[in-house]
């Protein structure tokens, strides 16, 4: 694709965008993320967009953030990383700043209160939506490692509350070494 | 100057904050409540309430608010830059080099490992916003829920909108907008 102007902006609109409906927690961005760049726009895969998620995991700082500085890294080098990381930034900049001069008036606003109790059963829909497309690739792969570590994932983080980074580092360890293993029985 | 001790407190922040918003908030109270006196609690309850209702990551939303409390907007710019400065940094290291052995064969399998566990954080996030989204009262689980708890409006909005979600492909910020005027007319109004 071409690197002009208009590239950019279409690269900063879409994290802004994106950015400013990310309610309820980094992992929104996700779904979010998956309907603009991979489906609509075509710039990266469906695979790549999860690989980027958990790098972005396993660095510190808000996965919103890292996710956005990957993908601008990879579209368009460094400079491609500021676009989108201003793009993050700027929403909740501007939102937080606003608010925290009318904070009384928006904590009493019943339109803003039942706005946002609406957006959050939206929220949960888009993320159940994407759960259910990402859970049946990974069955319908039939890789049996691959749905192991996703039940095991899923245990530890729902029922045992262990930080994610460490989720991620300890999924990504044993993925090198079984596969690497498996090479190298294969070889033999 | 203040603006350095900003700079210098939101980067701290940003820097040890492992593992997504919720490892992120001691970092922000130790450093706004104990290293230094900008909140008082009160406003650092506020800061969480307001968080959770806006966009955007936990760290952001502190960044801005208590950079504006303490210096205005130029506090607030600052305390964000501070904030994303080691993510920048250390991102980019790493994109660098995810981009260039991406394709080597033992990289293949750490990601090949990663890819399914990222899928189920999603999900474990997933099931703690549908929570709060189909139940009234705070803190309810599947496990310790009474009939009184359960928000009836709030769980048929999310089947009617996974369903169109799956059924027409609809762009997911379209559905959030228009869940978020239902709630205007069905929590609101009626």
């Amino acid at each position: 694709m071409e690197k002009n102007i208009k590239f950019y902006w279409k690269l900063f609109l879409s994290t802004f965008t994106i950015s400013a409906f990310t309610i309820g927690g980094g992992y929104v961005i996700v779904p979010l993320m998956r309907k603009k760049f991979v489906e609509e726009l075509k710039w990266i895969d469906e695979e790549e967009m999860l690989n980027l998620v958990a790098i972005s995991q396993s660095a510190p700082g808000p996965i919103a953030v890292n996710t956005s500085i990957m993908t601008g890294y990879r579209l368009a080098g460094i400079f491609g990383a500021f676009i989108t990381t201003v793009g993050t930034v700027l929403p909740p900049l501007i939102i937080i700043t606003v608010i925290a001069k009318f904070y009384e008036v928006f904590k009493e606003n019943w339109i803003i209160s039942s706005l946002l109790l609406g957006m959050r059963a939206g929220v949960a829909a888009v993320i159940i939506d994407v759960i259910i497309k990402m859970v049946r690739d990974i069955i319908k792969s039939k890789n049996n490692v691959s749905i192991a570590i996703m039940v095991v994932a899923l245990i530890a983080a729902v029922i045992f509350n262990i930080n994610s980074a460490l989720i991620i580092i300890l999924s990504g360890a044993f993925g090198g070494f079984y596969y690497y293993f498996k090479k190298a029985g294969e070889n033999q | 100057m203040i603006y350095i001790e900003i700079f210098l407190s939101f980067f701290q922040i940003g820097l040890f904050s492992f593992g997504g918003g919720y490892a992120a908030l001691p970092l922000i109270k130790t450093q706004v409540l104990e290293v230094h006196n900008w909140l008082t609690v009160e406003e650092f309850a506020d800061l969480l309430t307001i968080s959770q209702m806006t966009p955007g990551p936990i760290a952001i939303n502190a960044s801005t608010f208590v950079g504006t409390k303490i210096a205005g907007l130029p506090g607030a710019v600052i305390a964000t830059i501070g904030c994303v400065t080691p993510s920048c940094i250390i991102v980019l290291i790493l994109s660098y080099y995810y981009f260039k052995y991406k394709n080597l064969s033992s990289i293949q399998g750490i990601l090949k490992g990663l890819r399914p566990a990222v899928v189920s954080l999603i999900a474990s996030a997933g099931l703690s916003i549908l929570m709060l989204a189909i139940f009234k009262t705070k803190g309810a689980t599947l496990l310790n829920m009474k009939l009184s708890d359960i928000n009836l409006v709030g769980i048929i909005i999310v089947a009617i909108s996974v369903f169109i979600l799956r059924k027409f492909k609809l762009d997911p910020i379209k559905v959030m907008i228009g869940t978020g005027i239902a709630g205007v007319f069905i929590y609101g109004i009626l």
